[in-house]
């Protein structure tokens, strides 16, 4: 045994040594190496994200090899039987020479739709972590604004490498996509045109999608992704209160070996289960669909989820639009554009928002647990429920025939549900989250009075007194460990 | 630090081994199916079990034999103490203040980067062409065309049955995304109601609608023909075929736009001209 050590060790050591004399690097790598991480299972969230989009890059480049994004109309000759003889673009031939006539295409097709979903989901959930413990609060603004950019980006890019195949159900969606660009004020022509090269369907969009899909997003999420990695070893990552535990520390594991190795390991559980997906569950069946063709569509389109909280909202919107002087602002603009601005928009200021009106300016590295901040909580699951909502509302038609219902009833309840469910969803949880404080003897941030709010957002709070925390009323009562 | 047990530390030793060996056999069966012509299911599970049993291995290797000790590292405050931001100031400023002193050579670069940006956007304009009266006719325009079905074949009155439906295009025009239009024999005891101006439109009780919904432009491809309604199947706007295709349901907000019909010489349904509106969804300056 140890005379093996001491040879590998020998053999190790030039290798190690000659690169060091070059870059001079041993003490940065022990820092490295020696870096602590805090333990909760919640932290991996955001990892399955980054593993994800390993995989999407590893697959997607695999694919590349052999799609071709081309609105060329050819006649299909391939494989598969029930398509022979049909006209179709380049594009949708080419996926579905990947799905039949290239080996292991179909599966590394598969995996790619299926990591897709995985890392929306994983970006999702993990915004939604950081919102609940407030881990978004001074110093972490910036790296908040970030991860907001890479969903916005992650979205955008879902969309466009679905939309490339040109099935039926894809250009359906990009039908709906274009008509919500279109529906912009002033400028919706002119951004239509400039994108898809013309009217719709447009010569060039698939191309331009391509390109957008492939380098484009995909660099800019690379270098985004860097940065957030780089942001959080800058402030070391937040932790949950325990003992030992300090505002001006952080405990847990060293990065070597035993996190390196949990997240190594983590590495490939992720990327099993997303190959099992890829193998077993269809997803995204085109040969089914068919090619686009601008006269048909069939019932029960849904668009990826991460998509479906903007068709629910396009759905349950009523017939309404603005016309006024010969100009008009027309209905999807409320639902697909407003709606998504104000979406992003809130997300990007939510820790502006919150610290103005808590006056609560200061650093925190200790994470909050989320029934300790009751009126934070009860607002994000209010949020939540509206857009599951949304959510479903896209699934309107499909709820309508499954449980025999006329659809008009079903976007009604809907219409109302999307006001009346956060609102419920937002005051069980209040409660449930004070219930909870007393029931465990935790401190509680004290509340706001909703009154002051709008003064504090506009900045015009003035505090009644001259007590030493005066513009602190949601600050949490110090726990034991911040004390210290 | 907590040593492991060196009982644990003997199964534990196996059951990773046994996760890395069936990681090497699913490899080797991937590499197998894949030769002998591949099949996805099991490409995918092979692959799953490969990578899983490498994952699964390392994540026991970790539990058992490597430290599981708690470390604290202090944290040190972000922001910089005020002398090396003095400093910092210092420096940037030494390096600007030669140049900021000369007040034309500041402003001579900034007219100079500013030309350069705007004229870069000059290039933007290349994409596409500007949008003009397109949106707002179809091939229908400019006179008399037969309508066809996608083969390319003409229609004749006898050719849809009561309640019958079908799609039609302008001849020549069969790919045009703006075109597909609906053609719908109503019954006649079904109270249909022509808009003011528009009563020779029809023939008998045949009308022709836009099939492009002015929602999001879905085709309106669901014929209710018990009330006469037509339902987008993307977004469920609902419109009266009886009273010009009203939307009287879901989030379209206009009708949908009506094509003025006769009969040619052959007997034949043609188009008199274009669509009575703009076809499918609104835009700003669609009524300028």
């Amino acid at each position: 045994m140890s005379r093996t050590t001491r040879a590998r060790r020998a053999k190790r050591e030039p290798v190690g040594r000659w690169i060091d004399d070059r870059l001079g690097v041993a003490k940065l790598a022990r820092t490295a190496l020696n870096k602590v991480f805090p333990d909760h299972w919640s932290f991996m969230i955001g990892e399955l994200g980054l593993y994800s989009f390993v995989i999407l890059v590893l697959t997607g480049a695999y694919l590349t090899f052999f799609f071709r994004a081309s609105t060329t109309e050819v006649t299909y000759a391939g494989s598969y039987d029930a398509l022979r003889g049909v006209r179709m673009t380049e594009a949708y031939r080419s996926a579905l020479d990947i799905s039949f006539d290239v080996r292991a295409g179909l599966l590394m097709r598969q995996i790619h739709h299926w990591a897709a979903l995985l890392f929306l989901a994983s970006i999702v959930v993990h915004l939604g972590r950081v919102f609940f413990t407030g881990a978004f609060r001074r110093p972490r603004e910036i790296n908040w604004m970030v991860g907001v950019t890479l969903l916005i980006l992650a979205i955008f890019n879902g969309f466009a490498g679905y939309s490339l195949l040109d099935d039926q159900l894809s250009g359906t969606g990009l039908r709906i996509a274009y008509s919500i660009a279109l529906s912009i004020p002033v400028a919706g022509t002119w951004i239509t045109s400039l994108l898809f090269g013309g009217e719709f369907p447009g010569p060039d969009i698939i191309n331009r999608l391509y390109v957008i899909h492939i380098l484009i997003i995909p660099a800019i999420i690379t270098v985004l992704l860097t940065v957030h990695l780089a942001i959080v070893v800058r402030h070391k990552h937040t932790q949950f209160p325990g003992p030992g535990r300090r505002e001006d520390n952080v405990v847990g594991e060293r990065m070597w070996p035993t996190y390196a190795a949990k997240a190594t390991g983590l590495f490939f559980l992720t990327a099993a289960v997303v190959c099992f997906l890829g193998g077993v569950f269809q997803i995204n069946p085109i040969w089914i669909y068919g090619p686009f063709d601008a006269a048909q569509v069939s019932s029960a389109s849904q668009p990826d989820w991460y998509m479906g909280w903007l068709d629910g909202a396009l759905r349950i919107m009523p017939g309404w639009e603005i016309r006024a002087f010969g100009f008009e602002i027309p209905n999807p603009f409320f639902p697909g554009v407003l709606l998504a601005g104000l979406t992003f928009g809130l997300l990007f200021a939510w820790p502006f928002l919150e610290a103005r009106v808590t006056g609560d300016h200061g650093e925190h590295h200790i994470d909050d647990r989320p029934r300790q901040r009751p009126v934070r909580t009860a607002l994000g699951v209010a949020t939540i429920a509206f857009y599951v909502i949304l959510f479903l509302g896209a699934g309107a038609d499909v709820l309508s025939t499954t449980f025999g219902l006329s659809v008009n009833s079903v976007l009604w309840t809907f219409r109302f549900a999307v006001f009346v469910a956060p609102v419920v969803a937002g005051s069980v949880t209040y409660r449930l989250c004070r219930e909870l404080c007393r029931r465990d003897g935790l401190p509680m941030a004290s509340k706001v009075s909703w009154g002051e709010i709008p003064s504090r957002l506009l900045g015009r709070h003035r505090p009644p007194d001259a007590s030493p925390h005066p513009a602190e009323p949601d600050e949490p009562m110090p726990t034991h460990d911040e004390l210290v | 630090m907590t040593s492991p047990e060196p009982t644990s530390g003997g199964a534990a030793e196996r059951l990773a081994a046994a996760c890395f060996l069936l990681a090497t056999a699913a490899a080797i069966g991937l590499a197998v199916v894949y030769w002998r012509g591949g099949q996805t299911q099991l490409e995918g599970i092979m692959l799953a079990v490969a990578l899983g049993g490498i994952g699964m291995g390392i994540v026991v290797v970790a539990k058992a034999f490597l430290p599981d000790e708690e470390a604290t590292e202090a944290r040190e405050p972000l922001a910089s103490p005020e002398a090396e931001v003095a400093k910092l100031t210092a420096d940037l400023e030494s390096g600007e203040a030669p140049v900021a002193r000369r007040r034309v050579l500041v402003a001579s670069l900034g007219a100079a980067l500013t030309a350069l940006g705007a004229s870069l956007l000059f290039p933007i304009r290349s994409l596409g062409p500007r949008p003009g009266r397109g949106l707002k006719t179809t091939p229908y325009e400019g006179g008399r065309k037969r309508v066809v079905r996608a083969d390319g074949t003409p229609v004749r009155p006898a050719d849809l049955p009561e309640d019958g439906v079908i799609t039609v295009w302008p001849e020549g025009h069969t790919d045009a995304a703006d075109a597909p239009t609906l053609l719908i024999h109503v019954r006649p005891n079904q109270g249909f109601r022509p808009r003011p101006g528009r009563e020779g439109w029809t023939i008998g009780n045949i009308v022709a609608y836009s099939k492009i919904c002015t929602h999001v432009g879905c085709p309106v491809g669901l014929y209710q023909a018990a009330e006469g309604l037509l339902l987008c199947p993307c977004h469920q706007s609902t419109f009266n075929v009886l009273e010009g295709a009203r939307p009287i349901f879901g989030p379209a907000a206009r009708s949908l736009p009506q094509l003025p019909l006769a009969l040619d010489a052959a007997g034949y349904i043609v188009a008199t001209g274009d669509f009575s509106d703009p076809v499918g969804p609104g835009f700003w300056d669609r009524e300028r």
